[in-house]
């Protein structure tokens, strides 16, 4: 007789995702550390939530009703997760991707029902941004959710994933999570600082290769508005043969495949483990390794030179 | 000496190089010094005394905003990154 407890739909599926000990992972037996396994959400990232939130807000407010289109500048995760959210409420959904995203992240978005339309893979996801502000200000009938300005991403994450972790442990010395919004720093950040007043929340920061800058001067440079890097107390520069290092270990030790910020994250993680004699490590796990499968890192003898030309996370 | 990985969007005011060695015991001098050498730098990096909004610092890997900011230290065999700030998030 639980028929009333079921899920409705994927999106009933949102959040909730399992905390787990990475104990094989740990440099000593007093810290002890923990991941938020993010691609467990229903289109396989964090930014489920996001996206949820987002529209959530948008139709409560009135700013997204039928008829509107939705349009979002994303390298992957975002415009998946929305293309899920968008199917199943019925939306229209278009996507500016940077040419040089995996395959698999494309095909996943035409899969799930996106238009996509293509920014310069050289201007990186600042490329795709401002591809994105142009098509929104030529058509009235699209709708763009932002997440780089949405307070709904922030506070997704201040109500789910900070809350989530909060509630299942006693103890939080360190949250780590990677840097592309700001979204989960912010949100789940100022939520867990709540509950343990002394966390220190650490940011892993991608190193980009030369190739994907893409700015003709550093006045090109974009800081999310919704990202107050004053809330940070660490970030942690992270280059792609570290991430994948990282990446590696958590599938050796741990057996957990992840993707690529996961791998930046847990490579930050460790290294601030080191600093600490005891005390309790976070790290949140954005997605899992599955959509980087056809991507040529795997097998390089040079990993930097080999993903140098892409944006990862 | 320290060293600064110059990122593309500078290169052509540093005469084309990819890193430079340095000099200075704090971010505040190693700036000094670049500007000093690439005058056409002090407008890009700085701002009302302080690091422009645009230009992150990175110490040892680390950002210099979370350390002591311009009054960062930095070692003799150090490495600094100057980026712009870059969206993300997939």
């Amino acid at each position: 007789m639980a028929v009333s407890a079921l899920p409705a739909s994927l999106l009933d599926l949102v959040g909730s995702t399992p905390l787990i000990e990475l104990s094989r992972l740990s440099p000593s037996p007093a810290v002890r550390l923990y991941a938020k396994l993010e691609g467990q959400n229903p289109s396989g990232s964090i930014k489920d939530r996001v996206a949820q939130a987002m529209l959530d807000a948008a139709e409560a407010a009135g700013e997204l009703a039928p008829g509107r289109r939705l349009l979002e500048p994303t390298s992957g995760n975002t415009g998946i997760a929305l293309a899920l959210q968008a199917r199943l409420r019925g939306y229209e959904l278009t996507c500016v991707v940077p040419s040089n995203v995996t395959a698999e992240r494309r095909r996943l978005l035409r899969l799930y029902g996106a238009e996509i339309v293509e920014s310069p893979g050289e201007e990186g996801s600042n490329g795709a941004v401002r591809a994105a502000l142009q098509l929104a200000e030529g058509d009235a009938s699209y709708f763009m959710p932002f997440q780089y300005a949405n307070e709904a991403n922030p506070r997704a994450h201040y109500e789910g994933t900070g809350a989530e972790i909060a509630a299942a442990l006693d103890r939080v010395d360190v949250l780590v999570a990677g840097l592309g919004t700001g979204g989960t720093l912010m949100g789940a950040g100022e939520r867990i600082r709540e509950a343990f007043p002394e966390v220190v929340i650490a940011a892993a920061e991608p190193l980009p290769g030369d190739e994907v800058m893409g700015l003709r001067s550093l006045a090109d440079g974009y800081v999310p508005p919704i990202l107050d890097v004053s809330r940070l107390d660490r970030k942690l520069l992270v280059t792609n043969a570290e991430a994948v290092a990282g990446l590696r270990l958590l599938l050796e030790r741990e057996g957990v495949l992840g993707g690529v910020s996961s791998g930046a994250v847990v490579h930050a993680a460790l290294r601030l483990a080191e600093e600490l004699e005891e005390g309790v490590v976070v790290c949140v796990l954005a997605d899992g390794g599955w959509k980087y499968l056809s991507a040529d890192f795997w097998d390089a003898g040079d990993v930097d030179a080999a993903m140098e030309k892409t944006v990862w996370w | 000496m320290a060293a600064v990985r110059i990122p593309p969007t500078l290169r052509a005011e540093v005469g084309g190089a990819r890193e430079l060695e340095v000099t200075g015991s704090t971010v505040a001098e190693v700036i000094d010094d670049l500007v000093t050498r690439f005058p056409a730098l002090a407008t890009q990096l700085l701002h009302d005394g302080e690091l422009a909004p645009f230009v992150n610092v990175y110490v040892g890997g680390e950002d210099v905003r979370m350390r002591d900011g311009l009054d960062t230290e930095v070692g003799a065999g150090d490495h600094l990154i100057l980026l712009p700030a870059m969206a993300g998030g997939c």
